[in-house]
Parts: structure tokens; C-alpha cells; sequence
């Protein structure tokens, strides 16, 4: 089969992608799907704050799944659930396994979208027995809304970013009892509100600087050893579920079977500000590049891979050396990882993640010690998003070094800011999107 | 059965030494019950190990495990190519990492040679980093083992377990030895007819009731010296020793060719790095002895160090993702050997102390086991059988369900890929579950399909799966596992 374009994942951003592309003009459109039915990880989310940045309204998980399957079906797009595509067989050539057989696609261009999971508690190297009840927040939704399986007793959830709140909403929609929310970080990672909730609402605590030291249990689970990670001291607390949640890893098999240059911060296909890959004509968009953002970032990301992925096909995209942009430690990642000449990144904004927490912290970027650009001051917090304003794109040097992003020692005053400088994106309130709130709202 | 609900064999242990005994014993007219105490077959010391189908190039030269080992190793690999049991032959490398190992190279060459592998040799440094360039820096020099295999363990013993289905075992699971009576009585020589012993009976309490038998095998792996005593004997004494190994994510697959085993001290064979027939890369295992029969938890330390060992063989394993870590405990004694033993008096054979080798060596074992009862008196008549059983393809060097155009033609549900990480499909779930030897609960659909044992462990398709099963479950009436397959004999 040829096709014009194929997008591989038919979440938030491969969708959006295509209806993208159709209005863009392009021909053949197939988004295929491993999973039974298109819409992505929303499908198994129940709760509402869904579309506020892209649809400019809020759904819950499920109807924003059903929207963006019938926008692109209504788009023309070719939407094929049961579809896995299992490998390459060329640069835009893949091989296809679905109930009509085993075909092969030949693309002119591929847009990756294969999103995102959680890393399980193998890949987390937590050591003990290996009995069931032990699950991610992925297996727990499914099993929950798409399975409708209940889960009495007790309850101990590995986490405590916004997931991690999601999970417990789950877990007390199944029935179960949760005991606490263990986190290694000082502090959750969420909101106030959520906190507060989980506190007031199911008198759920937040045990942080504790880390998860042994799973017991053979058949079935006996509970879990907590280590106090300032002083060493454990206890076991009994437990039948498990929740490991967030950690989030790109689903980068089929990036990385093409051979697509990797990103060792964002573990996905390092990506330009088209969010094409380190092929031309291959792109990639949604949480596959920054794990894990919003369903409307993704859905936005997509979007912008389409219209960049358009011209791309009209020959519209010429070849350009990009200039890198890399982070320093304690910062984590930055998507795109790459600045293409005068292209700004989707939503006009970097991606960012923080592996500590930071008051009041500016970022600085440079280029070959320039100062392009620094940030107001703003909070930082491991695993949820920092958001910056790329207006300083056009600054960079497109035969210069790699653009570095930091974390600026110190404090600064607001004078220092350079022009072009930062919207206060990243922080609290922009970000306090209700994708969880609102279920917690409906909840209490 | 014959006659009085007495059998003739009863094979204590479904393990893989318990199970290829009982598809041998199939193969003569003889009534035999394979009892095990888990819910399936191949729980034990045969689900853990590092899935290597060895040559014995290390073994003892002259020790009856070297003799099986080598003779069970071909038997298996001519079985496994007519079952359809996944099995790569990618070689190995014995890496010298210092000097005091390089000059264990020509000693480890020369056993070899004595152990009937005749096509190992010497390999420099540079041909060593030619053959894999991913090696991590300091290696002297390798001793090659082109035979050495790596092998489903999982198959295996499903596919002697089935194959003695279909030839009349009797498997009766969740069957505990409680104790065993044997009839005494002295044997008088004018009591017996021609090839019949009217002998001893054995009766066998178990935790599913009686059962009684005229020859009686101990196949108990890591019970096998708490059955022996029952027996009267007490040669020998098991102390598990847990190994904990580690499988590296399919993406890490590249980084090596052949299996990499390090040089082996007199304790263990040490730390290695290997192949899987799915594609995955294996790190282990450790070593340590240990109290509890059924400890089989990872521990922090025992990671710890592997990690460090398998970034020292291969670094760039650092980078890579891990899928699932596991501890398997094998059934060590305080002898080198195997402890095999023939009572010809109490119509009793003991097969214990099989260490670590007992996988590549089951057939050898069952062939000489069966052998030498037959030469104390068990009635070996041959009778036709249908041979190994077409078992489900689950290797990644074949073709799997969902890479064959023809059968997903034939039967769509071999093209709804339901586990995503292992390309599972619908189709084989459904066969694992309507299959003679069914899983009783999802490690035994694990263990059928690699259901669930990919690197996402179940994100996305762990509720699906425990749908299926519980729709099976549902449909059959069935309560608890490992039901259907067993049986009350005649």
C-alpha cells in the first residue's frame, strides 16, 4: 500500500496530526493503531480536563478520545485501529500486522506518535517477590473503567505527582482502601489542592523522602518495606495493590528500530523545532518526544509536526543544519532538542522537566556564552512541565554552538531579563489544568 | 491403569527432569501418574534459569552429569527442531578479563575436549572484539564453544508434559507428597512370572489423596531429599542456591551475538551475559545459598552486583531499560555429581541433586533413568507413539502467528495483536487457554505465550489478558487452577 502520509499512533497528537494534514491538502492519510479502538491513553481516563488548550473546552478522557477519532475519520483521514506497525523496511517503508494480514505501507512521510508509559516496577529495579497486585497506573485504569474489576484492601501508590492523585481517585472508585502516597522527593510534586484533597477528601497521607525498599509476597501480595530515606529506618506496610506510577518513558521502539538519533535527556527521537527527526520526512510529535505533557500539548504538538510535515511533502522544508540545545543538570530535558532557522517549536514554547525543586528559579540560555535569554523567576518541580517561551529563537546564531539551557545560580533582578524573554508560562497556574482537578471536584 | 488402581509408575515432580522422564516412560506399556505439588508444570527450578541450552564443555570429565549432559543436549536439540521448542545456536564465549583467567583458557580448552566438544578454540583479544565490538575494554582472549545453545525453558517441559498427556499419563497438579508407605514384605524370587515382579507396592499419601504404585521415581528438584528420605535414604541434603538474573528490554538485543559466560570458578559458573530465544538480553545469575525453599525474592545486593558485573562485560547494557528481574533457585547438594540412584529392593529411583543442567541434560537423564530401572526389573515394552507434540512458536528467530500472512488469513485472530511488547496475539492466548496442558492462572499463560512479559509489564494490556482468563475461567466453571488437567486414576 502507498500512502502520502503515515502516522503511527492514533492518540492525541497522531490524531490531531491528521486533521491537520487533511486541511493542509494532503492526499492519502492512514493513522494506524495497535489498540482496538483510536483516541490513545484519554480513552481509560474518566476524568474531565480534556481540550483546554486545543479545543478551547473541557471533556473527560473518553468523549476527547471520541472527538479527535471522528475529527480526522471527518477530515478524510484513514483511521485503522488493531494495526500495529512492527517494523521498518525502509526510511518510510514499515511492515504492518493487523486481522486483514501482514501488509507493507511505503510513505512518502511518517510522523511517529507512539506516546508514552509508565516505567513498571521491573524497569524501576525495586527488588522482592514478584506477585500480582503490583501494577501501573496505565494497568489500574484499564483494569478499573475499561474492566470494571474491583480492588478491595489496601492500597499503597509509588508516587506522588499528578498521576499518582489519579490513581488514587481510581483506586477509590475500585473499592480500595489507600493507605498513603510514598514519594523519595521531600515534598509531592502536585498540587496544593490535590494534596489537600487526597488528605481531606480520603484522609489519604503523603509519606515523602520514603522510598520503596522490597515487594513481598509470593502468590499473592503481603505489602511493601518503606526505607524513611533521611534516616534509613524501614517498615513494612501491608498492602493487596501496588500502584507504581508516573516515571514516564517514550514508547521509542519503532524510533529506535528506524535507527532515528535518540535524545539521551528525553529518551525519544531527538527532534528539531519542526519536530522532524534525524530523517528527513520522518516526524514526531506527542509524549514519544517529551513523556509525559497534557493531552492538548500532545494534540498541539501534532498538530504543528502536520503543518511542518505539509510543506515538508510541497518541498517546502529545505534541508538546514540545526543548531542543538541541550540542558545542564538539575535540569533533565528539553524538547525539541534542536532549533532549525527561524522555526519556532509547538505552542512557541520549550519543554522542560527539573529532577530538583527550585524556588523562585530563573533559566538562563546561552549560545557559545551568550546570554540569549533569562527566565523570571519561577518555581521548578521534578516531573511536572516547565513551559518556555522560545521568543529568543530568533536570536540564535544559526552558525554557532549548541544552545545551552540552565538554571541560573542565585537570584536575579527582573531588569536582567533579555529581550524577546519569557512568558511566565511554566509556572503554577498556567499549569493547573484541570485534567485532574475537575475529577477531583466531581469526586468530592 | 492396571487392575487395582495401582499403577505402574509415579513420577514425583513435574519439573523438566520430571516431565521428560514421563514422556520416556509413555514411550513402553507402562501406567504412570506424574504428580506435582504447584499448579503447573516447570514451577520450580525449571522456570528460573538462564535458558541455556548447554554443551557440558565445563562439566566434570568422566561424572555421569558430564555423560547425560552431552547425551541429552543432542537429544534435546533434535526434539526441540521436531516440537518446535525455540533454540538458537549462537555459541559462546568464555572472556578472560585478567591474567590469572587467560591462563585458565588452555585448561577450560583441553576439558572441553574431554568433555567430547571438539570444536572449541582459542580466540585473541582482537578476533574476540571483531565478534563483539560491544564487549566492554580489558578482555585477553576467549575460548569458543560453537555449540552452546540458548533454548526456551518454558516450552520444554510443556511439550513433555503434553506429549505424556496425549500418550496416557496421568498428571495430577496441586498434588503435595505427604508420605510414602511401601509394603514391606520380603520379595520371594518363586512368586514371580516371567517380565513381572509382583513387588513391593508403594503407597503414596498425598494432599489429594492416596496413591499407590509399583516403581517409584523422585524427580522432587528442590524436595527431592525430604521424598528420599521418606524412602530411606539420606545421602544426600539440598540447599537451594538462589541465582537472581535480570532480563534487559529487546532494544538491548543488538549489543551482543553470542552468549558470554565469564571464567568459572569451583563455586558457580559465574556472572554471564546471554541471548534469550525472545530476543531479550540475560544477566546472570548470582549465587548464594540459601535457607527457605521457596525464597525466590530479588534483593537489592544481589542486583547491586549484577548490574555492576554486566556493566563491566557489556557497558552500554547500562543504558538500556530492564524488563523483569527474577530469582530461580537451583537444587544444589553437597556433591558434585547428580545424585542418581537405582534401589532395585524398593523399586525406587532418585533423581536429585541435578543442579543447574538439567534442562540441557533432560532427556539424557530420562533415557538413562527409565534405562536403569529397566535393568532392576521395570517391564519395558515398547509401544507406538505419535512422537513430540507441535507446540505454539514463541522464539523471535522463527516465524511467529503474527508475522504469517497465510495463518492470519486463515484465522484473523492470529493478526489482533493483543500483548503489544511481545506481539501476543488473540489467536494464541485462545489456543494457550483451549490448549491439553492449560494455564491455571497468568504466570501460566506468561510461561505459554510471553504474554505480559515484555517491557511496558502489562500497561497496556494486563486488564485485556485478565479478561480473556477470567472469560475462560467463567466459560469452563472452572474455580481454582490446574483443575482441568488433572485426574483421579482408574
Amino acid at each position: 500500500m502507498k500512502v502520502d502520509v503515515l502516522i503511527a499512533g492514533a492518540g492525541p497528537a497522531g490524531l490531531a496530526a491528521a486533521v491537520e494534514l487533511r486541511r493542509a491538502g494532503a492526499g492519502r492519510v492512514l493513522v494506524l493503531d495497535r489498540e482496538a479502538a483510536p483516541g490513545g491513553v484519554p480513552r481509560h481516563c474518566l476524568h474531565t480536563g480534556y481540550g483546554l488548550r486545543d479545543l478551547r473546552r473541557l471533556l473527560d478522557g473518553p468523549a476527547y478520545a471520541r472527538h479527535y477519532a471522528d475529527a480526522a475519520a471527518a477530515a478524510g483521514a484513514d483511521v485503522q485501529a488493531g494495526s500495529t506497525v512492527t517494523g521498518w523496511t525502509g526510511d518510510r517503508t514499515v511492515t504492518v500486522t493487523s486481522a486483514r494480514g501482514v501488509e507493507t505501507v511505503e510513505a512518502a512521510a511518517v510522523l511517529l506518535a507512539t506516546g508514552c508509559r509508565e516505567r513498571p516496577r521491573t524497569a524501576r529495579l525495586v527488588p522482592g517477590g514478584r506477585p500480582p497486585g503490583v501494577m501501573t497506573t496505565g494497568e489500574l485504569q484499564q483494569r478499573v473503567y475499561l474492566g470494571g474489576q474491583r480492588l478491595p484492601g489496601r492500597a499503597v501508590i509509588v508516587g506522588a505527582e499528578h498521576v499518582s492523585f489519579s490513581a488514587l481517585v481510581t483506586l477509590a472508585h475500585a473499592g480500595a482502601e489507600v493507605v498513603a502516597l510514598v514519594t523519595e522527593h521531600p515534598k509531592h510534586q502536585s498540587y496544593p489542592a490535590f494534596s489537600a484533597a487526597a488528605r481531606l477528601r480520603w484522609r489519604v497521607p503523603v509519606w515523602t523522602s520514603t522510598a520503596v525498599r522490597r515487594v513481598a509476597g509470593q502468590d499473592r501480595l503481603a505489602g511493601v518495606e518503606l526505607a524513611d530515606t533521611r534516616s534509613g529506618a524501614t517498615r513494612f506496610v501491608r498492602c493487596d495493590t501496588l500502584v507504581f506510577t508516573g516515571d514516564w518513558i517514550p514508547d521509542h521502539e519503532l524510533a529506535r528500530l528506524a535507527g532515528l538519533a535518540i535524545d539521551p535527556g528525553t529518551r525519544g527521537p531527538a527532534v528539531d523545532t519542526a519536530l522532524q527527526t534525524s530523517v528527513p520526512l520522518v516526524f514526531a510529535a506527542g509524549n514519544l518526544v517529551h513523556a509525559a505533557e497534557t493531552a492538548d500539548v500532545a494534540a498541539l504538538g501534532g498538530r504543528h509536526a502536520a503543518r511542518h510535515l505539509a510543506a515538508a511533502l510541497g518541498g517546502l522544508l529545505p534541508p538546514a543544519a540545526v543548531v542543538g540545545v541541550t540542558v545542564a543538570p538539575p535540569l533533565a530535558w528539553i524538547s525539541p532538542n534542536a532549533i532549525r532557522p527561524a522555526t519556532a517549536p509547538p505552542r512557541g514554547r520549550f519543554v522542560m522537566r527539573s529532577r530538583v525543586f527550585r524556588r523562585l528559579a530563573r533559566i538562563e540560555i546561552r549560545q557559545d556564552g551568550r546570554l540569549l535569554a533569562r527566565s523570571r523567576p519561577a518555581s521548578v518541580v521534578p516531573g511536572r512541565p516547565v513551559h518556555l517561551a522560545a521568543g529568543w529563537v530568533s536570536q540564535v546564531d544559526p552558525a554557532g554552538g549548541p544552545v545551552h539551557v540552565a538554571l541560573a545560580p542565585g537570584r536575579h533582578s527582573p531588569a536582567g531579563l533579555a529581550p524577546g524573554g519569557l512568558a511566565p508560562d511554566n509556572l503554577a497556574l498556567d499549569n493547573i489544568t484541570p485534567d485532574s482537578l475537575g475529577r477531583w471536584r466531581m469526586e468530592a | 491403569m492396571t487392575g487395582n488402581g495401582v499403577a505402574d509408575v509415579v513420577i514425583i515432580g513435574a519439573g523438566v527432569v520430571g516431565t521428560a522422564i514421563a514422556r520416556t516412560i509413555a514411550g513402553y506399556q507402562l501406567s504412570c501418574v506424574l504428580v506435582d505439588a504447584a499448579g503447573d508444570v516447570g514451577t520450580g527450578t525449571t522456570k528460573a534459569n538462564t535458558a541455556i541450552l548447554h554443551t557440558g564443555f565445563d562439566t566434570v570429565p568422566g561424572s555421569l552429569e558430564s555423560r547425560l549432559l552431552r547425551r541429552g543436549s543432542g537429544l534435546l536439540h533434535d526434539y526441540a527442531r521436531r516440537a518446535g521448542i525455540p533454540v538458537e545456536r549462537t555459541g559462546a564465549l568464555v572472556v578472560a578479563w585478567t591474567d590469572e583467567q587467560e591462563s585458565a583458557l588452555p585448561g577450560i580448552e583441553d576439558k572441553a575436549r574431554r568433555n567430547g566438544c571438539t570444536d572449541v578454540r582459542r580466540v585473541t583479544a582482537a578476533d574476540l572484539y571483531r565478534a563483539e565490538p560491544r564487549l566492554g575494554p580489558g578482555a585477553r582472549g576467549a575460548i569458543e564453544i560453537p555449540g552452546e545453545s540458548i533454548i526456551c525453558p518454558w516450552t520444554t517441559p510443556l511439550a513433555y508434559a503434553t506429549e505424556a498427556l496425549r500418550e496416557g499419563v496421568r498428571l495430577r497438579l496441586r498434588t503435595r507428597v505427604t508420605g510414602v508407605g511401601t509394603d514391606i514384605g520380603e520379595r520371594r524370587a518363586g512368586e514371580r512370572r516371567a517380565g513381572e515382579r509382583r513387588a513391593w507396592e508403594h503407597s503414596v499419601a498425598t494432599s489429594a489423596g492416596p496413591l499407590r504404585c509399583r516403581w517409584l521415581i523422585n524427580a522432587a528438584g528442590l524436595d527431592s531429599d525430604r521424598i528420599d528420605a521418606m524412602l530411606g535414604g539420606g545421602g544426600f541434603t539440598i540447599t537451594p542456591r538462589r541465582g537472581e538474573l535480570i532480563v534487559f528490554d529487546k532494544l538491548a538485543r543488538p549489543l551482543l551475538r553470542s552468549i558470554l559466560l565469564p571464567v568459572p570458578t569451583a563455586r558457580t559458573k559465574g556472572v554471564l551475559v546471554a541471548p534469550t530465544v525472545y530476543g531479550n538480553v540475560l544477566l546472570g545469575p548470582t549465587a548464594e545459598d540459601v535457607a527457605d525453599r521457596t525464597d525466590t525474592a530479588t534483593t537489592a545486593a544481589g542486583l547491586g552486583a549484577l548490574l555492576a558485573a554486566g556493566g563491566q562485560i557489556l557497558p552500554d547494557l547500562a543504558a538500556e531499560e530492564v524488563t523483569a528481574a527474577y530469582a530461580g533457585l537451583r537444587a544444589a547438594t553437597e556433591h558434585r555429581d547428580y545424585q542418581i540412584r537405582v534401589d532395585e529392593q524398593r523399586q525406587y529411583a532418585c533423581v536429585a541433586g541435578i543442579r543447574s543442567t538439567g534442562l540441557s541434560a533432560s532427556l539424557g537423564i530420562a533415557e538413562y533413568v527409565v534405562g536403569q530401572l529397566g535393568e532392576v526389573g521395570l517391564p519395558l515394552r515398547e509401544r507406538e507413539t505419535a512422537g513430540p507434540p507441535a507446540m505454539p512458536y514463541i522464539g523471535q528467530a522463527g516465524v511467529r502467528p503474527y508475522q504469517d500472512t497465510a495463518r492470519i488469513a486463515a484465522d484473523p485472530d492470529y493478526g489482533a495483536i493483543v500483548c503489544h511488547c511481545e506481539r501476543v496475539t488473540r489467536g494464541e492466548i485462545r489456543d494457550a487457554l483451549a490448549s491439553p496442558l492449560p494455564p491455571g492462572d497468568l504466570d501460566g499463560l506468561r510461561r505459554r505465550t510471553r504474554v505480559l512479559n515484555g517491557r511496558c509489564q502489562g500497561f497496556y494490556c494486563a486488564a485485556t489478558v485478565s479478561g480473556l482468563l477470567a472469560a475462560r475461567d467463567a466459560s469452563t466453571g472452572r474455580i481454582s487452577p490446574g483443575r482441568i488437567s488433572t485426574g483421579k486414576p482408574a
